[in-house]
């Protein structure tokens, strides 16, 4: 070690090992070969390789990107033909539902007419049958009345005029 | 080293020199161009490092990267894309020259600043063949692209007529002057760093200011790893922009 130290002063002159020009052969001749081995490694395997490596990266990655790009259209599409789809079908429900409400109300009002004239029928016949009745019952009530009205006249001993005891009944059955 | 010395009789050791001493790694002896030194172990290491992270990271070439591998790209695009940015779209072709001169450096500096490791961009001598490198490529592909009109990059014809000679001067010092900076640049800042570091560490031996002294070492540790990685960047923009020149001159 310290020989070395000594001829590096030495020959150095102010003691820098940079300036021992006795060194410099060796040290070019060595970067050189190692520059050489550095340069043939990176220019024949390792550049090629790695540029390979990216350009195939980048031209995967560039797919893929169209690839996706292509399946957002389909995608877009389908919402599209989709969102078709139900508005048609929501039309489309829409006529189905006024039809059928259309012809509900066309069978009601045919049957509320029919029954409306039923009713009224069954109505006015009854109208009448209570009529009959009705004026069945004052004709009846009257010769009751009548009758009765005699029977007691006659009973107080009185004579019963026809005539008057029916203008009484008559009167009264008014009141 | 020679610790026990000059200890006894300062009590204070500096040798922060020290660390950057080329030596053999078998033996001693003097150091021939050939001679396996510690400069040829950590450009080695520098190497098995690149290829493991480059080579061996990406081996699965995996589209879902693994984390090595998704390093190994981060500095790949990183580096790609400087070189396209600055230098223009047909820099490009320089990009594996520009990317081995950017991972040389990078781990270099990084392995340099484990403990006890030798720093290989620390010495002139590598940074000098670094930058002179690039300034040969450059000034030769520069006149054989374009001929004399590389010459236009030191004849600023948006200057007036009567200030271009006195700018050719200058724009001419500034060219020969870049291969010097562009060295300097990165060997000083690094050599520097390392220095600093190894002074700190000579204070460590008094008790009294040794905390801190250690914490000084990890504040300048800290300062060196942001300086690393920002000396290798500035490196290889810097070749990045001298390439431009050679493509593309003129103003």
């Amino acid at each position: 070690m310290e020989q070395t130290v000594e001829h590096g002063a030495e020959a150095g002159g102010a003691g820098m090992p940079q300036l021992d020009f006795s060194t410099f052969p060796n040290q070019i001749f060595w970067l050189i070969v190692t520059l050489v081995v550095i340069y043939f490694v990176l220019s024949r395997i390792a550049l090629p390789r790695i540029g390979a490596v990216l350009a195939e990266r980048a031209g995967t990655i560039t797919n893929d990107i169209a690839a996706a790009e292509e399946l957002k259209q389909k995608a877009v599409a389908a919402e599209a033909a989709y969102d078709k789809a139900l508005a048609e079908a929501r039309t489309e429900a829409n006529r189905i539902v006024a039809e059928a409400k259309a012809a509900m109300q066309a069978d009601l009002d045919v049957a509320l007419k029919k029954a409306d004239a039923q009713i009224a029928k069954k109505a006015a016949e009854s109208e009448k049958a209570i009529g009959e009745i009705k004026a069945g019952a004052v004709q009846s009530v009257t010769e009751v009345a009548l009758d009765t009205a005699k029977e007691i006249v006659s009973a107080f001993g009185g004579k019963a005029d026809d005539k008057a005891v029916a203008a009484a009944v008559a009167a009264r059955m008014k009141g | 080293m020679a610790t026990e010395e000059h200890g006894a009789e300062t009590g204070l050791v500096f040798h922060p020199l020290d660390q950057f001493i080329v030596k053999p790694l078998f033996g001693e002896g003097p150091i021939h161009w050939y001679t396996p030194t510690n400069v040829t172990l950590w450009m080695a290491i520098a190497v098995l490092c690149i290829t493991l992270l480059f080579v061996v990271g990406s081996r699965g070439r995996a589209i879902i990267p693994t984390r090595v591998q998704s390093i190994g790209e981060l500095i790949y695009g990183f580096t790609y894309k400087m070189v396209e940015d600055v230098a223009g779209h047909d820099g490009v072709k320089f990009f594996p020259y520009i990317m081995t001169l950017f991972m040389f450096i990078l781990f270099s500096n990084y392995l340099g600043l484990i403990p006890g490791s030798f720093a290989t961009t620390s010495h002139i001598a590598v940074t000098a063949i670094l930058a002179l490198a690039v300034f040969l490529t450059v000034t030769i592909l520069g006149f054989v692209l374009n001929g004399s009109k590389f010459l236009g990059l030191f004849w600023v014809s948006s200057a007036p007529l009567a200030l271009r000679p006195i700018l050719a001067i200058i724009e001419l010092i500034s060219y020969f002057v870049r291969p010097v900076s562009h060295s300097i640049r990165l060997g000083g800042n690094i050599m520097a760093g390392h220095a600093v570091m190894k002074v700190f560490a000579g204070f460590a031996a008094i008790a009294a200011i040794s905390p801190v002294s250690v914490a000084a070492i990890t504040a300048i540790y800290g300062l060196e790893i942001l300086v690393s990685g920002i000396q290798a960047y500035v490196f290889t923009i810097l070749t990045c922009v001298y390439l431009k020149d050679a493509l593309h001159p003129g103003h």
